[in-house]
């Protein structure tokens, strides 16, 4: 279990040091304004990134058919999202359509 | 608002991460004890590293055999997207206690940072604030880790998880309709997203993430700097 150990606790390094490097660095330093407009980019483009492979692909395959439920349910949830600003409601109703899809036949 | 009401509102804000997690923790918690990884292990697996995809990767590695070198360096590689979430969220944590840091960026996970950015866009955060929604997060994880871990065999159900699971992409969907405010930024969601798909079928592992972002979020400056020249 030596072996184990090594490993957890080597994850746990390799994981914590690009969670933790940039962010206390940055935060002591003037940021370069280029690179706060570079930096304001980055939320909406990790979003679509984790969304849009999520949502079309399954096992590493494009996937577009009524029969992916994610796909179905995320294109309702954006209109609800869009529609409401109410996170609670789209998160529901997306789970709801998904949970509706996979009990049909 | 004193500072326990800061934490509270963040605790609370943390509910549809939690939704997400807790199945997550649990499927995770069953591989691993279905992998023959004792259950201390599993607990303090999920209590120190704190990695979604990277736990499920060991896990895999872990009962095909693989070396701990191996293990260690793919885990590198697959959470070394966090660079760029970590750098992004420097800004808003400027006047943040230095001694808070540590901690949060210990708890900057894919779903934790996406949360954070809409709060911060929106209103004024604290430490606080960000302590509570970033631990109450990192508790449904380790919590979903745990019983997965003891109770994983008993319970199976692909249909009730890809239920729960969805409710991560909802989130993010949600979270991305409030980013875009302007013209520029819907412009470089939909250049990432194409992108991304691009890279996560041509690239294995998960450099998808952070290629498509480096990439749109480059053209999103070269395109500024043209405009104004």
């Amino acid at each position: 279990m030596a072996r184990l150990l090594i490993v957890i606790f080597g994850m746990a390094t390799v994981t914590y040091l690009p969670r933790f490097l940039p962010m206390y660095v940055l935060t002591k330093l003037e940021i370069p304004k280029i690179v706060i407009t570079w930096l304001c980019y980055v939320p909406v483009a990790v979003l679509a990134a984790l969304i849009v492979p999520g949502i079309l692909t399954v096992d590493r395959q494009i996937f577009i058919s009524p029969a992916n439920s994610y796909l179905i349910a995320s294109v309702l949830a954006f209109f609800v999202a869009w529609r409401s600003k109410n996170m609670m409601l789209t998160v529901t109703v997306g789970m709801a359509i998904v949970l509706c899809l996979q009990c049909l036949p | 608002m004193t500072p326990t009401q800061h934490v509270f509102t963040g605790a609370r804000k943390a509910l549809p991460i939690v939704l997400g997690y807790l199945p997550l923790g649990f499927a995770y918690g069953a591989l691993a004890s279905l992998a023959g990884i004792g259950l201390p292990y599993i607990f303090m697996m999920s209590l120190i590293v704190f990695a979604g995809s990277a736990q499920f990767i060991s896990v895999s590695m872990l009962a095909a055999g693989a070396g701990a070198v191996s293990i260690i360096a793919t885990v590198f590689l697959v959470n070394l997207r966090h660079l760029l979430m970590s750098a992004s969220l420097s800004p808003y944590l400027q006047s943040f206690p230095r001694t808070s840091l540590p901690l949060l960026a210990f708890w900057l996970t894919d779903e934790s940072y996406a949360m954070a950015c809409g709060e911060f866009r929106e209103h004024e955060r604290n430490h606080f604030f960000m302590l509570g929604l970033f631990g109450t997060a990192y508790a449904g994880w380790v919590m979903g880790g745990m019983l997965g871990g003891i109770f994983g065999g008993l319970f199976n159900s692909a249909q009730a998880a890809l239920t729960m699971e969805y409710a991560l992409y909802a989130m993010f969907i949600f979270l991305l309709v409030i980013q875009v405010t302007e013209r520029k930024l819907v412009f470089a969601a939909g250049v990432s997203g194409i992108l991304s798909l691009f890279f996560y079928l041509v690239i294995p592992g998960s450099w998808y993430i952070m290629l498509a972002t480096i990439c749109t979020a480059t053209m999103g400056v070269m395109v500024e700097k043209w405009q104004d020249s």
